[in-house]
Formats: structure tokens, C-alpha cells, sequence
């Protein structure tokens, strides 16, 4: 525990982006409850939303521990405005079309295997716990979400057109999964954090193998987006909160 | 201070490592025993709200039990990170003990280890797939179809990979043409 003590700060601001990170993805699968393209799908994407809300509750309600009660979960998750989210971009994108969804779906369940499997051998044992757990999940989520780029990429010319056209916007946006800043560094050299410039070494290659597979062309342009980590987001997030925040924004303080 | 989990060992095939604390100097053995079956009895009425046929200690939920002066303290583990049952479960742990005349009750949630379907019983396996689910098989086995609950057939094929619940997929055996629920290993 003495690494909790000495990086507690560091840890609660690590949880809150991991957390922001599941709500935010959460959220927009989510979006898709009674609009899946059939019905086995409807039930597989609000339950894959359902991890990522639970992921995002167990970080959150860890850092409401670390900070003594100050605030709790649901001050994290509602009332806090989009500056002082820390999630990465691409989490926030729109959901788009269901290849869309599904790409990034896939690109992100492919980091998360690798991220999470690293995070369980954290020296801080509750975010090695809550690995524990979200790691069997995105097992699974990979399994389906991969399968998708398969079906979409060798299905029809428009499933594969739509598929090709979400990997083209969404690839300059997968950089930043992989970013580290100073919050990373300090947590790495602790052994708490997750070290990110080796998990791209291992995400890239697999992701371009199953695309290929899938008749999926990389793009080859080489612009990046940024700037989740620091707050700064695309209009879209500030268009999500106003849903996800709406009743605590109206009605402070309102329970169940 | 009494564990009560050993209770447990006989229809949990297998345990993670919980370490036995020696019994505290002081307390009276005599009487827990009696104490321990009453409090196992209440507890095995409290079932799974979305499994009904499954209490929550033969799911592998129910992780501890510990007994001190009369503080009773439950520790569960959740299944699925998101799964909506768990606060139910805590009310209906929290319900069934108050109302058998017990006040001081702490429900603790533990993460780790993580809750696997490997916990399951033998006993719980077969009482899932009477109820019409087929269980799960072994974690190190997780690629392996189940045989429907229905006929028994082999040939079957997987329609969804999340059914009802999240720990669910749903199947259809191409034999006798039933749908069906599966218990996915994890």
C-alpha cells in the first residue's frame, strides 16, 4: 500500500480517466437500445454497454474512495463538465453507422485486452482487481467485435464500403490511445500504470492482420487527433453530457 | 469470530484460496455452530433475481460470512462489472437477515479474486439445465458448445452471443429446433 499513499492523487486522477474512458464509450453503445440493426444485436450492444457503465463505476467509485468521500461516483459522472473530462477521443465520437460502431468497437477492444491483461499486474491492488475483472469481458467483446470486421469486411460491396469508410475516420484517431503524459510516467516508473508505448507494438500488427483478413485497407494519410487527455474534446462530448447529465442537471441531487 | 464457509466446500467443487483466520482466543465455539446454521439456512433463500433456481452462494457470489459479537458482515462479489442484480441481492441479503431478527449487518463488495463460472457446483450445474439453461463448462474448455437442455443434441449453434442477461448467450439446437439459454464460461 505504500504506493497508494505516495501516488494517491495520481491514482485518483488515473482512475478518473479510465473511468471517463468506459462512461463515455458506455454511453454511446448505449445510444443503440431499441435501434440495433435486429435483435440479438440490440441485446449484445446494450450488454456490452452495460460492462463498459460497470468498468466506469468501479474506477469512479475508486477514486471517490481515495478522495476521502469528497465527492462520489455519480458527482464524477454528472456533474462535471466537458473540459474536465479526461477521455480519449475516439471514445466520444458519434456512434455513426453500425460499421462504425463496430470498427471502434474493435480498435478499442483490441487495446483494452492488451491494457487491461498489463493493468492486472498493477501494484496497486485494487485497480489490478478491477482489471481482473473487466479483462474476462473485453475477452469476450473482442471475440464478437472481430468477428463483425469479418462479416462487414467480406459481406456485401456496401458493408464493406461502410466498414472501409469508418476504419478511414477513425484510424488518425487511435494515436492518442497510446499517449503518455507526465500522470502516465509517474504511475509507470511506480508500477501502477500501464506502459502505453509498449502496448502499441502489439496493438498495430494485430489490428492490420484482422483488417487484412477482412479486406480492410489501412489508411495511408497520416493526420492525428488529440487533445482528450487535457480536457480539450470534440463538440460532440459537450452534445453527449447534455443527455447523460440531464436529470442531475435539472434536478440536483435527485435519487431513485 | 466463526467462519462460516466451510459449509460451503461440499457443493463448491472448486475454491479460491480464502485464508482461514484461527478463531479468536475468548469466543465461545459452543455456540456459533448453531448461530452459523441458522444464518446458512436464511442465506440459501436468497436466490439470484434473474436465476430464481440459483441461491446466491451456489453461484459463487456469497464469498464470506463472518460472524463477531452480533455483527454480521457478507462479503459478495459481483459477477459481471455492470451487473444490475447485484443491488438487489445486497437488499435481499439485507431483507432476509433482518427479517429472522438480525440489525447489525455490513455487506462488503470484493473484487478479487474474480468471480468465474467455475465456482458453480456440480449440484448447481444440474439444477440449471432442469430449469432449461444449459451451464457452463469448464473456463479451460470455453471454446466448446453445450448440448441442448431440451433433447441432449450436440448440434447446436450459437444465434447471439449476449441472451436475456449478460451471462447469458442464446443458442437453438438445430435437432429439436428449441431456442435456448446458455450459461457463458467465464
Amino acid at each position: 500500500m505504500a504506493n497508494a499513499n505516495n501516488h494517491a492523487t495520481a491514482i485518483q486522477q488515473y482512475a478518473i480517466r479510465l473511468a471517463d474512458d468506459a462512461l463515455i464509450l458506455g454511453h454511446r453503445l448505449s445510444e443503440w437500445c431499441s435501434r440495433g440493426p435486429f435483435l440479438e444485436e440490440d441485446l449484445a450492444l446494450t450488454n456490452v454497454a452495460l460492462d463498459f457503465i460497470g468498468r466506469a463505476r468501479m474506477f469512479y467509485g475508486y477514486a471517490a474512495e481515495l478522495a476521502g468521500k469528497e465527492f462520489t461516483e455519480d458527482d464524477l459522472a454528472y456533474r462535471r463538465d466537458t473540459r474536465e473530462f479526461t477521455n480519449a477521443l475516439i471514445f466520444e465520437l458519434p456512434r455513426g453507422d453500425f460499421a462504425f460502431t463496430m470498427a471502434r468497437q474493435f480498435l478499442i477492444d483490441v487495446f483494452n485486452l492488451a491494457f487491461l491483461t498489463q493493468l492486472q499486474t498493477s501494484t496497486d491492488p485494487q485497480l489490478a482487481a478491477i482489471a481482473g475483472k473487466a479483462v474476462k469481458e473485453s475477452r469476450y467483446h473482442l471475440r464478437r467485435s472481430q468477428e463483425w470486421m469479418q462479416r462487414l469486411g467480406l459481406g456485401t460491396a456496401e458493408s464493406h464500403e461502410r466498414l472501409q469508410n469508418a476504419i478511414n475516420e477513425l484510424w488518425g484517431y487511435t494515436d492518442e490511445l497510446f499517449e503518455s503524459d507526465a500522470l502516465d510516467a509517474e504511475l509507470c516508473a511506480a508500477g501502477i500504470a500501464v506502459d502505453l508505448g509498449k502496448l502499441k507494438v502489439a496493438w498495430e500488427p494485430q489490428v492490420r492482420e484482422a483488417l487484412s483478413a477482412a479486406s480492410i485497407q489501412i489508411p495511408v494519410d497520416n493526420w492525428q487527433a488529440s487533445g482528450g487527455r487535457q480536457g480539450k474534446h470534440t463538440e460532440w462530448l459537450g452534445h453527449l453530457l447534455c443527455e447523460l447529465q440531464f436529470l442531475q442537471r435539472a434536478y440536483p441531487g435527485l435519487e431513485w | 469470530m466463526h467462519r462460516l464457509m466451510d459449509w460451503h466446500s461440499d457443493i463448491l467443487s472448486i475454491r479460491p484460496p480464502i485464508g482461514l483466520r484461527p478463531r479468536p482466543a475468548g469466543s465461545t465455539p459452543e455456540l456459533l455452530p448453531e448461530l452459523s446454521t441458522e444464518i446458512r439456512a436464511i442465506l440459501e433463500t436468497v436466490k439470484d433475481p434473474e436465476i430464481p433456481v440459483l441461491s446466491i452462494a451456489e453461484l459463487g457470489i456469497l464469498r464470506d460470512v463472518e460472524v463477531q459479537d452480533d455483527m454480521i458482515t457478507v462479503t459478495i462479489t459481483p459477477t459481471y462489472s455492470g451487473c444490475p442484480a447485484m443491488t438487489v441481492v445486497e437488499e435481499d441479503i439485507q431483507t432476509s437477515l433482518a427479517d429472522a431478527g438480525f440489525s447489525n449487518i455490513t455487506i462488503k463488495r470484493q473484487l478479487s479474486p474474480a468471480w468465474t463460472t467455475d465456482w458453480m457446483s456440480p449440484f448447481a450445474r444440474e439444477k440449471l439445465l432442469a430449469y432449461g439453461i444449459a451451464p457452463p463448462c469448464r473456463t479451460a474448455e470455453a471454446g466448446k458448445t453445450p448440448s441442448c437442455p431440451n433433447c441432449g443434441s450436440a448440434e447446436v449453434r450459437e444465434i447471439s452471443a449476449f441472451g436475456s442477461t449478460a451471462c447469458k448467450a442464446l443458442f437453438q439446437c438445430q435437432h429439436c429446433a428449441e431456442p435456448f439459454d446458455y450459461f457463458k464460461p467465464y
